[in-house]
């Protein structure tokens, strides 16, 4: 039975932002199907499945904007290169933008900012992650004596820049795992938060349990419809995603911690892995898009952007996030239908739950008189997660957001939420609208 | 906030005839006993009598319930496990064997938790020092946190005395004679990830942000619920205590399985701490004997000799001394003139040079906004570098991390003009040492800064009262003289004039404590009180250079005394010119009490070029690859040129000594005498964190009262007999020799 919808969220004079429709390609544990390609490859497949679903006319697209994290040195805008790859008018503009976890998040508000000040009426935006290759690069001082080495004009010179070549120069150096500013590994900070704020192993498991589950009902039913196949070179068609494995929680407590030892709570069983994929979505103005015939599904209403202390409050930008957002739409806890929040780790999730749930926590840290209250489970990431489904940093962002449209659509809402933390001590929260069907 | 709930439990114990426990508890969670220390009666725990009483009844319930298979010892008083032995307990004894019962108790207390039936695990978060630490090794098992706070040493050495409950004995089988000694004879602070490396703990914990309570107590509990798994883990053995030896050490410890080695060690050891202490200091020395009697003839005799030690080191003058350095240290670190007004949150450092960049270096290190305005780009840009190499050496080191570099270096902005300075709320100036620039600066300053902005003079020597004489509002203009190198030097010497406000003096204490400073607060003159001291004793010192004796024999002689700088090495350390400037203008200031070596001595050296280590040229000459410096041949000639003859009755090593050392105290005596010093606490800080005054002596009053005013009043007597008025002894000093049971410290 579908409950009588509450007042509209449109405001006078603003243009009503809404997503016609949202793809991605199925997130697959890195290392895996999507092996052999290349971060735009994924990008263009993503795009390539929006353009097929919606038969949408490509020079209508007035620009594009992308998000990723780990930067492929080769097509650093990416957005770019996977547009032209995937067919798109070459007269279509496109850039990249970085937010680490919220980067398609990022590149969906720069959309819906696009659209609402009338400069576009129809943007796609999207995020990819490709974790089976990473940039791996040579040492500084190696890098600094090939530079060299460029510029030596006599052979002389050159030799004897090589004769200062030692084993050390050979050491390779990864990309950062650990936050900047902190030198902590997320994990590690997860470790902590879910410690300082009480939750158990157990919680744990028993959460990262349930995503799994749940994600796997999803997938059974056939509701992960925001799935596009994906055909790599040379191998099968993609078309699920293959992090989905509900285990039982004594398997899962025979792990041992994989940040702090022997202490810790935080796993591999209860923290999202790495993922490839990617995702895209198309957000016009309401008045156009019912002008070329689509059926938007969902408006896109208010979000927020927050930041707090990288150290002890990494990955808790939800708490800080929701608050503000609902404030500035006029609603409360109550009248939230739907939620989607972003997993990074089972215990940073329960952790901004409780936090939402401590008055402690809004009074000392967030300045506020009372607690905001926590999202009930009943309506809280029922299709699964980043836990389960996976989490290819970049895409996350679309998946939410289209993800929550579909349950509204599914389960009758009329509000969601999304929420998301990410590296770098900051978070984002989004007010979604359901569309009169 | 720390209340327990333990009633039941209490109730349920046996044969309580004590009081109530005030200082110790416990509850039985799971088979483990968790202990909890929280001294109600002081913000830190120290090993008092009760906490000792508390926890051997406490001990004897554990060991008497048989469903106690473990146990964890945990403090609940936020930043502190236990900060040591509690150090009134010795300062009442009367005599060594009193103080030897002391430690046999502590010795006997901690023998039995290492042989207790179940095993102990200490949970530490915050100091854990001396006795404190000496318990936590006597734990089978070691958890700490990665605290800021989380500090563990075995200070003991500093004051004069050794660990001794079990430390001297404990400490070399746990960590190995090298490491072992050197934390008890440095008494070095280790945090808890280096104690982890060591091998002094087995376990450590992060630190945690805030959750649903205040995060130290939450860090508390969460300490508490892994100390108890890994308790449970020791009861069932699946946690074991031993440590998997890495290859280093496992040579390490076949090598000095050799008594012969072993031998060496002791030796190389004794002849370090000989070098570095000229023998002065008898407390590392008797921590060699303990160690030594433990490994080579058994614990019986170690723990003896430990004790016995331990009695004799506390009854020396050297252990007294110290400890009054470290109470005197506790008193100059803090505010006596109350909470000022308003905060300082934003300063200005006028020029950019050694002081200037030094003080601007110690204000954003504590995240205070900085401007450092110079009169060049290139002194800005010197001074610029000099900050930025002062916190990328903390960097280097670790101690900070590259980013909190960077955010501290965000606080500090260069500028050359006085932008931005209406809005600052204190101005320390550090320009070039004339009145009259000093007064330009002062006026320009007035004109930009709020009414409520302070104007500090760092200053050695000039009296404040005159620089404030150009100022129009006089009681915000305070003196402020920091030492060099400003970043490694503790000392921060305060003048105040009859018209500066006790607001002002206020800010300028809280400034300095900001800075992590120890503060003198002193009255203005000619000099203060630092200069003032340093003054007659560099002049004394030339007169011995004119005299014939060298400059290696006067360091020698110096440092033989127990000064860490010699003479000589000190002139090139202050500068040659400036030695000179301070000289002269003192000498005016005070007339021929400031005599005695000759002032020309200094400036043909300035003519020369050779103006200390900065010109690469003073008494020494310096160069960057040598370690060992020669003696500068041109400043030999200049001594020669102007050579006189020492007066043999008074010129032995020992009176070159004490002419140095009484002209220094006596200096000191008339600062007090005449109110320049508060008291003889801050005058003892001022000589030895400022100056270098030996601290085996305690500063110049405790000196006085160990050595007798009477017995420096008959040499002073000798000295002015043979050079004048600049031996003459102060009123105050002969009335101290007058009276023998009259002390500077009670």
């Amino acid at each position: 039975a579908l409950k009588p919808l509450g007042k509209t969220l449109s405001k006078p004079g603003v243009r009503n932002v809404v997503l016609v429709e949202g793809v991605r390609t199925p997130f697959l544990q890195a290392g895996t199907t999507y092996a052999d390609l290349m971060a735009h490859d994924l990008a263009r497949g993503a795009l390539q499945g929006l353009l097929n679903r919606t038969a949408f006319p490509k020079e209508a697209v007035d620009y594009i904007v992308y998000g990723t994290v780990i930067q492929e040195v080769k097509t650093s805008n990416v957005a770019r290169e996977a547009a032209l790859g995937a067919g798109f008018s070459d007269k279509t503009p496109a850039h990249t933008v970085t937010m680490a976890c919220i980067s398609s998040n990022q590149a969906m508000t720069t959309a819906v900012g696009l659209v609402a000040s009338g400069q576009c009426d129809a943007v796609v935006a999207g995020g990819v992650e490709f974790m089976s290759d990473v940039p791996i690069r040579h040492s500084r001082k190696m890098r600094k004596m090939m530079l060299s080495l460029n510029r030596a004009r006599t052979l002389g010179a050159r030799l004897s820049l090589l004769g200062s070549l030692r084993l050390s120069h050979l050491v390779p150096e990864l990309p950062a795992v650990s936050e900047f500013s902190t030198a902590e590994m997320m994990g590690h900070s997860a470790d902590r938060l879910a410690a300082a704020f009480g939750i158990s192993r157990l919680d744990q498991d028993e959460f990262a349990l349930r995503s799994h589950v749940l994600a796997k009902k999803a997938q059974d039913e056939g509701l992960l419809t925001d799935i596009v196949d994906f055909k790599v070179p040379g191998k099968d068609i993609v078309s699920k995603d293959n992090g989905i494995r509900p285990s039982t929680m004594e398997q899962m407590s025979k792990l041992k911690p994989a940040f702090i030892k022997p202490h810790g709570t935080v796993t591999a069983a209860n923290s999202s892995y790495l993922t490839d994929g990617a995702s895209a979505v198309l957000i016009m103005s309401e008045e156009k898009a019912l002008a070329m015939g689509y059926k938007p599904k969902a408006y896109l209403r208010d979000f927020v952007y927050v930041s707090q202390d990288p150290k002890d409050q990494l990955l808790l930008g939800p708490t800080y996030a929701i608050p503000k957002v609902l404030e500035r739409s006029g609603l409360t806890l109550a009248d939230i239908d739907a939620f989607e929040f972003h997993e990074a780790f089972a215990g940073q999730v329960l952790a901004n739950l409780t936090a939402m749930e401590s008055d402690w926590f809004a009074q000392n840290c967030m300045g506020r008189k009372a607690k905001v209250g926590a999202p009930p489970m009943e309506k809280f990431n029922l299709w699964g997660g980043s836990l389960s489904l996976g989490h290819p940093f970049a895409a996350t962002g679309c998946r939410l957001v289209t993800m929550v449209a579909h349950r509204l659509k599914k389960e009758g809402g009329q509000y969601g939420l999304v929420a998301a933390c990410a590296a770098g001590g900051q978070g984002h929260a989004m007010l979604v609208e359901a569309c009169p069907q | 906030n720390n209340s327990f709930n333990m009633n039941g439990i209490l109730l349920g114990s046996v044969g309580v005839n004590r009081q109530t426990r005030t200082h110790v508890n416990y509850e039985v969670k799971d088979n483990v006993a968790v202990i909890r220390i929280n001294d109600p009666t002081s913000k830190v725990n120290t090993l008092t009598r009760q906490l000792q009483d508390d926890m051997m009844e406490v001990l004897n319930e554990v060991w008497g319930n048989s469903a106690v298979k473990s146990a964890v010892i945990i403090s609940t008083k936020p930043g502190c496990f236990i900060a040591g032995a509690n150090i009134d307990m010795i300062k009442v004894c009367k005599s060594a064997e009193e103080v030897s019962k002391l430690s046999k108790e502590g010795q006997m207390m901690f023998e039995k938790i290492e042989k207790s039936p179940i095993p102990f695990v200490a949970a530490v978060n915050g100091t854990c020092m001396g006795g404190g630490l000496e318990f936590a090794i006597a734990c089978h098992y070691r958890v700490a946190t990665k605290s800021k706070k989380t500090v563990m040493a075995l200070p003991e050495v500093m004051l004069g005395l050794l660990p001794g409950a079990g430390g001297t004995q404990r400490m070399p089988k746990m960590l190995g004679l090298p490491t072992a000694f050197d934390v008890m004879l440095t008494g070095r602070s280790i945090r808890a990830d280096k104690a982890k490396k060591m091998g002094l703990v087995h376990h450590v914990i992060d630190p945690l942000g805030p959750g649903v309570k205040d995060p130290e107590e939450r860090l508390i509990e969460y300490l508490e619920e892994v100390a108890v798994g890994v308790a449970k883990g020791l009861a069932k053995k699946t946690v074991t205590v031993e440590k998997k030896k890495g290859l280093m050490q496992k040579v390490q410890d076949a090598v000095l399985g050799i008594p012969l080695v072993r031998n060496q060690v002791y030796k190389t050891v004794t002849q370090k701490v000989m070098k570095q202490t000229k023998g002065l200091y008898p407390a590392p020395l008797s921590i060699i004997e303990a160690v030594q009697a433990g490994v080579e003839k058994g614990p019986a005799e170690g723990y003896h000799v430990e004790a016995v030690n331990f009695g004799k080191l506390a009854m020396t003058p050297e252990s007294r001394a110290l400890i009054g350095l470290y109470q005197g240290q506790v008193a100059c670190k803090k505010n006596n003139f109350g909470k000022p007004e308003r905060e300082v949150k934003s300063l200005a450092v006028l020029g950019a040079g050694l002081m200037g960049a030094g003080i601007a270096q110690v204000t954003v290190d504590k995240g205070v906004a900085t401007i450092l305005k110079d009169t060049t780009t290139e002194g800005l840009a010197r001074g610029h570098d000099q900050v930025y190499k002062g916190l990328n050496d903390k960097a280097k080191k670790k101690s900070i991390t590259t980013f909190e570099r960077d955010m501290t270096l965000s606080f500090l902005k260069g500028q050359l003009d006085y932008s931005g300075f209406e809005k600052v709320d204190m101005v320390i100036e550090a320009v070039f040492e004339d009145l009259s620039i000093k007064h330009k600066v002062l006026k320009e300053v007035e004109a930009v800064i709020p009414p409520h902005c302070i104007f500090a003079s760092n200053t050695s020597a000039l009296p404040i009262r005159e620089i404030a004489a150009a100022s129009k509002r006089p009681e915000k203009v305070i003196g402020m003289h920091y030492f060099s190198p400003v970043d490694k030097m503790q000392l921060l010497e305060i003048i105040t004039t009859d018209k500066t406000s006790k607001d002002t003096t206020a800010s300028a204490v809280a400034v300095g404590l900001k800075q992590g400073k120890v503060i003198i607060v002193v009255g203005d003159g000619p000099g203060f009180y630092t200069t003032r001291c340093l003054a007659p004793t560099l002049v004394e010192g030339i007169r011995i250079l004119q005299e014939g004796v060298g400059p290696k024999k006067l360091d020698s002689l110096t440092t033989g005394f127990g000064f860490p700088v010699g003479v000589s090495t000190l002139i090139d350390e202050v500068g040659v010119d400036v030695a000179a400037h301070v000289a002269e203008d003192l000498g005016k200031a005070f007339g021929s009490r400031f005599g005695g070596g000759n002032v020309d001595v200094l400036k043909t050296m300035i003519q020369k070029g050779f103006k200390g280590r900065k010109s690469g040229k003073g008494c020494y000459v310096y160069s960057a690859k040598k370690k060992d410096k020669q003696v500068n041949s041109g400043t030999e000639e200049i001594l020669k040129a102007f050579k006189l003859t020492a007066p043999p009755a008074v010129s032995g090593d020992e009176d070159v000594q004490y002419r140095l050392v009484s002209r220094f105290v006596n200096e000191a005596a008339l600062c007090l005498q005449e109110g320049i010093l508060a008291d003889p606490v801050q005058g003892d800080i001022g000589a030895v964190f400022g100056l270098g005054f030996p601290p085996c002596l305690g500063g110049p009053f405790r000196f006085l009262d160990s050595f007798g005013a009477d017995k420096l009043v008959q040499k002073m007597k000798r000295y002015e007999d043979a050079y004048g008025n600049q031996f003459t002894p102060c009123q105050l000093l002969l009335d101290y020799a007058k009276d023998p049971s009259k002390k500077f410290h009670k």
